[in-house]
């Protein structure tokens, strides 16, 4: 299998080009349209920018401003919240019913549509129909009253401290089927020789569970937090339809701060400095996190 | 006892699958009762639903909420209801869900198979681009679009769409062929084959299951999308959400509530069908391309 | 008044024909009209354009009173292809007219004499270092009071006058276990409450001082603490279940008659017409009292901008003219419960409630006190306004005391301006 050397070279060159080649378009509009749009962003919190982009340099004014706010700190400390009990939940469901839904089920082929389907409905569709179940004078409670149970509250949505949980409820309905789904997969990768072994050697289920398979979902709890961080982060649709981040702004989230600082208050300058505070923290945990992943693929 | 032969090796006694069984089917109801409550209340007349329970069933059913979410409602000044718009939404999604899977799988081929220097660090850039909050990118991709001429137009649209998209079909084709053997791309490199030989003879037919897990997951999140559509789209490019939207936020008058639910469940039916069709390739494509063994 | 109409019609075609070639281009424009009897209203305007040789491209964005089509418009401008026209209100013009983004209306304005029959106060948003930049299309106001009259009038109680007068009805009526006051738990119509709350306990140059000028001694005054106690004592006769409720809810307590009443700006008069109610039969709209004499306006305007071609700018122009014009001003505002935005017009088509409005305001604009809405963004910028409905809604809710809600007033507004 002799080749000219120059053949050989030309050819491998190419090869060699042709992946990163293919990769290019991919990573140049990564460049331009996320990370040139960060360092955008990233320059606007240090200018005073109002209602559209202004260049003029204001320094760390924006910054200081935001953290002044009662709404900033309001709305990181929901997210602390949301964004565990958001994950925690989902994923605790996701992985139950994956399993659960590992048992050989008869009827499996319908329960998996039912669990996955709220994934494909929008916020504005679903949105009305969660606040009614939700509002104590026409949904949950009012229809327990109806059914005869007088004394059940369920009023939560209109309470400033409980509303945020309401938030949760909604979010987690929508997001822990796809969760399942992911979990799901990773179970039905999973040798069945290793669980053959296990029970062999005298492990119960729990164990079997526990020291086995869950390890070896790995790589499903990557996507699943790495989807649901990022939901959990974006949740504006949810936010707005469900509570308007009311009551009073018992419900503000970044996302909702965000946008309301940069639109609806033209003040872009603070709703860039809290973009890149978010981005920053996003940064700062999901780095270390992927960097271990990815370090041991391969 | 004989070991179940086929998904799992685990043994489950009656009481156990009795609770199993409860506990799936309360789940189920959990994730039905908003849809059932859209649903039901979508075919009751408007009287029925201000005076009433929003549990009940209709006591008089009539689809006339859904004629005119479809063909009669008010949609700014004229009253088309969504039937336009829907030829928008699927004009601008096909495309934007077609181009950007490719490209993830494309992207997911070399980022596993053609390693080189900083493979790992352009995977963990394109992951962190998932993060990346709409609302910082609006202003800047407007100027953008501006520059490049496509403003309000249907390839500017679907451009911001693959753009944004990019970073989660990359993430699920790159999982999907990482645990894809090695060996036989190496071997067929051996044989002479090149990149999009490789590609089109070995990965693309083995890739069904996942690029279905793509094509859905894109599919939902550009077809429901609101902020880019009503930001970036023109006159004639108009999409769904934008309509149900305006349908749906009326500020003044009486609220359609049938109306709007019904417009909401016809939104949201292509994605349901997909769902359903699908789903059964679903979670099989999110199986790390094991072999069963 | 058509031939007077006719005539300026006559001047204004001359004066297009002089400056656009043989057809007109067509307008492009942005609005959150969506529902039922505005949208009508607004395909009259439509139905006048085409009539005129000029088409109707029509961008509805709904949601958050406007927010999102705001939203759009930042978008659509910094792409470069701003609307022909959009609807706008109060400060949102001039922030976008300081941007000089918008076009001018002055060949128009001068032709049909706006500068005579539109207030000065409303003048003042509508124009930008002296020119026209929009077309106002109608004036609503916000420190309406309306009553269920049926309620009323089995508990005996007159049309209260005074604020005492009217803690004392609302006592009356929650004694009788029906909910005193219909309120929506939103932070606008919080907020649209205390326009009105402000002026009864302080008087018109009080809010002037307060919100217009952002006066730090005034907003954190004793007047303004009184003012937030008469918040608390509204919230005290609002029913539990208020919180998120969406305003025409609230309106349609009143209807129904399960509330006596609801303090909201005028375009609640819509619902209780759509009912079939009739004002003086059904239902009773006055002032809040304590606030009459004075009159909060807000005012949608359809904001013209800058175009490139000469068709473009002829079509914005017969748009304007058409708005302005007495008839599409009488058919838009009896649907949407404001008053026209010029004074010049026969309001007899109008109900009981609209020309009282009509009246009130013209009275309003002689004496001074037709003052620009704070809770609707005709007092201060869009930043100040949200800091003031951050405090007020914070405060109903139950989040500071009075004394502590004056404070934080002053220190919201001075951190955002």
């Amino acid at each position: 299998m002799a080749k000219s050397a120059t053949g050989t070279d030309f050819r491998t060159l190419l090869q060699d080009w042709i992946p990163k080649l293919v990769l290019s378009p991919s990573v140049a509009a990564m460049v331009v349209f996320v990370y040139g749009f960060i360092a955008f962003t990233f320059y606007l919190s240090f200018t005073d920018s109002k209602m559209l982009p202004s260049y003029d340099w204001v320094g760390l004014e924006n910054y200081v401003r935001l953290w002044g706010l009662s709404h900033w700190w309001t709305a990181i400390g929901n997210l602390a919240i949301f964004a565990t009990l958001y994950i925690v939940i989902c994923t605790i469901i996701g992985l139950t019913l994956a399993i659960l839904l590992d048992q050989k089920i008869r009827g499996e082929g319908m329960l998996r549509p039912i669990y996955l389907y709220p994934m494909a409905l929008s916020f504005i569709v679903t949105g009305t129909a969660w606040k009614w179940f939700l509002d104590p004078g026409i949904g949950l409670e009012n229809t327990m009253h109806l059914w005869g149970w007088e004394s059940f509250k369920f009023g939560w949505i209109k309470d400033r401290d409980f509303a945020i949980y309401t938030i949760v409820i909604a979010a987690v309905w929508q997001t822990s089927g796809f969760v399942m789904a992911m979990f799901l997969a990773g179970l039905r990768g999973i040798d069945n020789e290793i669980l053959k072994a296990a029970q062999i050697d005298g492990a119960s289920n729990w164990n079997l569970y526990r020291r086995i398979v869950i390890p070896l979902l790995r790589p499903a709890f990557l996507s699943a937090i790495v989807i649901l961080a990022h939901l959990a982060v974006k949740s504006y649709d949810l936010v707005v339809a469900l509570t308007g981040g009311g009551p009073g702004r018992a419900t503000e989230l970044p996302a909702t701060f965000m946008y309301s600082y940069t639109f609806t208050r033209n003040s872009m300058g603070i709703g860039a400095a809290s973009a890149v505070i978010m981005l920053m923290t996003i940064a700062a945990i999901m780095t270390p996190y992927l960097y271990a992943e990815l370090k041991e693929k391969k | 006892m004989a070991v179940a032969e086929q998904d799992t090796a685990v043994r489950t006694g009656r009481i156990t699958r009795s609770f199993i069984y409860l506990v799936l089917l309360l789940f189920a109801l959990f994730y039905l009762l908003p849809f059932y409550v859209m649903l039901t209340n979508s075919l009751k007349p408007l009287a029925e639903i201000t005076g009433g329970n929003m549990m009940a069933l209709p006591g008089e059913w009539t689809i006339a909420p859904w004629l005119s979410a479809w063909s009669t409602a008010q949609i700014g000044v004229e009253p088309t209801g969504l039937k336009p718009y829907f030829l928008n939404s699927l004009m601008m999604v096909v495309p934007a869900v077609t181009i950007s899977t490719v490209l993830g799988a494309l992207n997911g081929f070399v980022l596993t198979k053609w390693s080189f220097r900083g493979d790992k660090i352009i995977f963990g850039l394109l992951l962190f681009s998932c993060f990346i909050p709409f609302q910082i990118v609006l202003i800047p991709m407007a100027r953008m679009l501006g520059i490049m001429g496509l403003a309000g137009s249907l390839p500017g649209l679907i451009l911001v769409h693959v753009v944004y998209g990019l970073g989660f079909t990359t993430l699920y084709f790159r999982n999907y062929y990482a645990a894809f053997p090695t060996e036989l791309v190496r071997a067929a490199m051996i044989d002479g084959a090149g990149f999009f030989r490789i590609f089109w003879r070995i990965m693309l037919p083995v890739s069904g299951p996942i690029a279905v897990v793509s094509i859905i997951w894109q599919f939902t999140n550009i077809w429901n999308d609101f902020l880019f559509g009503a930001s970036f789209s023109g006159l004639s490019s108009t999409p769904m959400t934008v309509a149900l939207n305006n349908l749906v936020q009326s500020s003044t008058g009486v609220k359609e509530y049938n109306v709007h639910f019904a417009g909401a469940i016809l939104a949201a039916l292509p994605t349901l069908v997909v769902y359903i069709v699908a789903g059964r390739f679903f979670v099989r494509g999110l199986m790390a391309g094991s072999v069963k063994g | 008044m058509l031939g007077n109409y006719g005539k300026k019609m006559a001047a204004v075609t001359a004066l297009m024909a002089t400056t656009s070639m043989a057809n007109a281009a067509d307008v492009e424009v942005l609005h959150w009209w969506t529902s039922g009897g505005e949208a009508a209203a607004l395909s009259v305007l439509k139905d006048n354009l085409a009539a005129q040789g000029i088409g109707w491209n029509d961008m509805p964005v709904s949601g958050g009173g406007g927010e999102a089509a705001m939203t759009t418009l930042r978008a659509r401008v910094t792409a470069g292809n701003a609307p022909t026209a959009v609807q706008m209100l109060g400060f949102d013009i001039q922030d976008w007219a300081a941007e000089d983004a918008l076009g001018n209306l002055d060949d128009v304005a001068a032709a049909e004499g706006w500068d005579a029959v539109v207030p000065e106060a409303l003048q003042a948003f509508s124009k930008y270092d002296g020119h026209w930049i929009a077309a106002p299309v109608n004036v609503h106001s916000t420190n309406w009071v309306w009553a269920n009259k049926a309620i009323l009038d089995g508990l005996g109680i007159a049309q209260p006058t005074t604020w005492d007068e009217f803690v004392a009805a609302m006592q009356a009526v929650k004694d009788s276990g029906k909910v005193a006051l219909a309120h929506g738990g939103q932070a606008w119509q919080e907020a649209t409450m205390f326009d009105g709350v402000v002026i009864s306990a302080g008087g018109p140059d009080f809010y002037k001082k307060a919100f217009i000028d952002l006066d730090a001694d005034a907003l954190s005054s004793d007047t303004m603490v009184e003012a937030f106690r008469r918040m608390e004592t509204l919230r005290s006769f609002a029913d539990d279940n208020f919180s998120g409720r969406d305003w025409n809810l609230a309106s349609a307590m009143v209807i129904n008659g399960e509330a006596a009443f609801q303090l909201m700006g005028d375009w609640a008069k819509g619902e209780f017409l759509n009912a079939g109610k009739v004002p003086g039969q059904d239902f009773l709209c006055f002032r809040i009292p304590g606030s009459e004499g004075s009159v909060t306006f807000n005012s949608d305007q359809f904001a013209m901008f800058k175009v490139a071609s000469d068709e473009a700018r002829a079509a914005q122009g017969t748009m304007a003219s058409d708005i302005m014009s007495p008839e599409f001003q009488i058919a838009f505002n009896k649907v949407k419960g404001s008053v026209p935005a010029r004074t010049d017009v026969d309001g007899s088509a109008l109900d009981a409630c609209g020309q009282k409005g009509m009246a009130e305001m013209a009275a309003a604009a002689a004496n001074g006190t037709f003052i620009g809405s704070m809770a609707h963004g005709h007092a201060n910028r869009a930043a100040v306004k949200n800091a003031i409905y951050d405090v007020v809604t914070a405060h109903f809710n139950g989040e500071y005391d009075a004394e502590a809600a004056a404070e934080e007033l002053a220190n919201a507004v001075d951190a955002a301006k």
